[in-house]
């Protein structure tokens, strides 16, 4: 039966402006909404930029800090030391937060030990990063009664492991039971189905999850007090205390002299851009070799 | 060349419901055997006994004889061995969505450690030939993802898969439910293809395609099987008055 069609008109017109109204609305919101994450990013930035910008010259990436009083130098032994503490932490926090990941997701379902891990994991994720710091200093510097890169190193995995972890749980959830089943049905063994399958076609997703913890932690100070921290000189030895750029940014920014506050601004500006270039590089490496019409 | 099945008072269980009670079956080598029947009867949960893929999910369990020719499947070997030997194909198709074609194919030998890349490309194009799937995609094999071919090539795909192991039993869980009708024909003239040189046992709730694909076939109910039977038979002749209701369909 069809409804009397002035009925049917004169609802739908006043029905059809109303839903008019509110898709504008909605839009509208979804659009203030992006503006609001993204102007704080990009005033960050420019401020950044227009603050650090000047104190960025060749001395800065090539020369360690000038003494007091001094004009010049740089934050090269910081940089470095960042990328060293950076690289222990993420080769010991990304396989450690992976394959905790795996055991929630494909081997884990339903048991306790799974329910204590996740559980563990959220809570570790929520503590602040200064106990972590705390952490790794009661475990390995007073046991070794010295400061070193590796203690620095140790803090900043324990803060990444939860996250990987989290997501690496999560993203294997996403992949598909069909799929999973189709390898098993061929007779591949179930380790192999994990590795080759169900990790491959969640990759996108845990690269990403890796990719915001390294973030997390690059830019992280707090752990790095007790542990890494920092000095004015090169070092390359893990047994050591070694600089880092939040370190060194922390020390300079405090301090009274204008020099110093200057290459802190610097020092700020190369750390978020050392993360945007190592998150694009991932991005681009990992995104390679995907086919066409792959999902 | 097939294996015949023989299935001696098979049951298993999902938690505490017992979704398959006391089966007893011979599946001939050779033939296409398709099991027919209401949803949530059991045929589904039956095929995957085949393959010891039952017990993949954690509250199932089932006990019983399956022979596989001499092997009692779930006495002599490992759950790996027989899913090498029974291949699968599902309702829905599901290829490895990052793989291109030719790896989905290969997968099942890959995955298993081969890695003779002339053998691999012989038995991907023979597979893709053997599933009519071979001039539709053998310029693209290696630049397109296996997802993205339509639904009913990446149907045969998954059989094509399923072949490549070279397995002697064909599990099909309603392989062609999800497909158009020219998909469907295209995978129904395959099965009559494939059926001299393979076992097949094919799930499926559209009866005219039993009828058009089997030699023999079975009628499920409530986890019971109520009659085996040549496929004539249970379409003109049936002896159990549960199976003509189903098949004149006052029920179900």
């Amino acid at each position: 039966m069809r409804p009397p069609t002035n009925y049917k008109s004169r609802s739908m017109r006043l029905n059809s402006a109303w839903r008019y109204g509110i898709n504008h609305l909605v839009t509208g919101l979804a659009i203030l909404s992006t503006a609001l994450v993204i102007v704080p990013l990009v005033a960050i930035l420019v401020y950044l930029i227009y603050k650090g910008a000047s104190s960025l010259n060749l001395d800065f990436f090539t020369h360690i800090p000038a003494p007091v009083g001094e004009t010049g130098g740089g934050m090269a032994n910081a940089m470095l030391g960042s990328g060293i503490v950076l690289v222990l932490a993420s080769s010991m926090g990304i396989p450690v937060g992976i394959a905790a990941g795996v055991y929630l997701a494909e081997y884990g379902q339903g048991k306790l030990l799974a329910m204590a891990v996740r559980f563990t994991a959220d809570v570790l994720n929520g503590i602040p990063s200064i106990v972590m710091g705390i952490a790794a200093y009661s475990l390995i510097v007073m046991r070794q009664m010295h400061f070193s890169a590796f203690a620095g190193g140790v803090a900043l995995a324990i803060m990444m492991v939860p996250t990987i972890t989290r997501t690496t749980e999560e993203m294997l959830m996403t992949v598909p039971h069909s799929i999973r089943e189709a390898a098993l049905g061929l007779g591949v063994p179930k380790w192999r189905t994990v590795l080759s399958v169900s990790l491959r076609t969640a990759s996108p997703g845990i690269i990403t999850g890796c990719m915001l913890a390294f973030a997390r932690v690059a830019g992280e100070t707090a752990p790095l007090l007790f542990t890494a921290f920092g000095n004015q000189f090169w070092s390359f030895k893990l047994n050591e205390p070694i600089a880092a750029l939040p370190l060194q940014i922390y020390v300079y920014a405090i301090s009274p002299y204008d020099e110093w506050h200057r290459l802190a601004w610097g020092g700020a500006l190369v750390l978020i851009l050392m993360i945007m270039v190592s998150v694009t590089l991932v991005r681009i490496y990992a995104g390679r070799g995907v086919l066409k019409g792959a999902s | 060349m097939g294996v015949g099945i023989n299935v001696e008072h098979l049951n298993a269980w999902y938690g505490t419901t017992h979704t398959l009670q006391d089966i007893n079956l011979n599946i001939p080598a050779n033939h296409a055997t398709a099991l027919i029947g209401p949803s949530g009867c059991g045929k589904s949960t039956f095929v995957r006994c085949l393959n010891r893929m039952h017990e993949t999910n954690p509250i199932a369990r089932a006990t019983g004889v399956v022979k596989m020719g001499e092997v009692d499947i779930y006495k002599d070997a490992s759950p790996v061995d027989i899913r090498r030997r029974v291949g699968m194909v599902f309702q829905r198709p599901n290829p490895f969505p990052t793989m291109s074609i030719y790896d989905n194919v290969a997968s099942g030998l890959k995955l298993n450690g081969f890695r003779n890349k002339a053998i691999l490309d012989e038995t991907v194009e023979r597979s893709l030939k053997a599933a009519a799937l071979w001039e539709e995609v053998k310029d693209d094999l290696k630049k397109k993802s296996g997802a993205s071919l339509s639904g009913g090539q990446q149907q045969r795909m998954c059989i094509a898969r399923a072949l490549a192991v070279d397995p002697e039993v064909l599990l099909m869980d309603e392989p062609a439910s999800a497909l158009d009708p020219v998909s469907t024909s295209k995978i129904e003239d395959l099965i009559f293809q494939l059926k001299s040189q393979y076992t097949i046992v094919i799930v499926t709730h559209n009866m005219q395609q039993a009828a058009r694909v089997a030699e023999n076939t079975g009628f499920f109910l409530n986890g019971k099987m109520v009659e085996f039977n040549s496929t004539d038979k249970i379409f003109t002749t049936p002896s159990d008055k549960r199976t003509e209701d189903y098949i004149t369909g006052r029920f179900g």
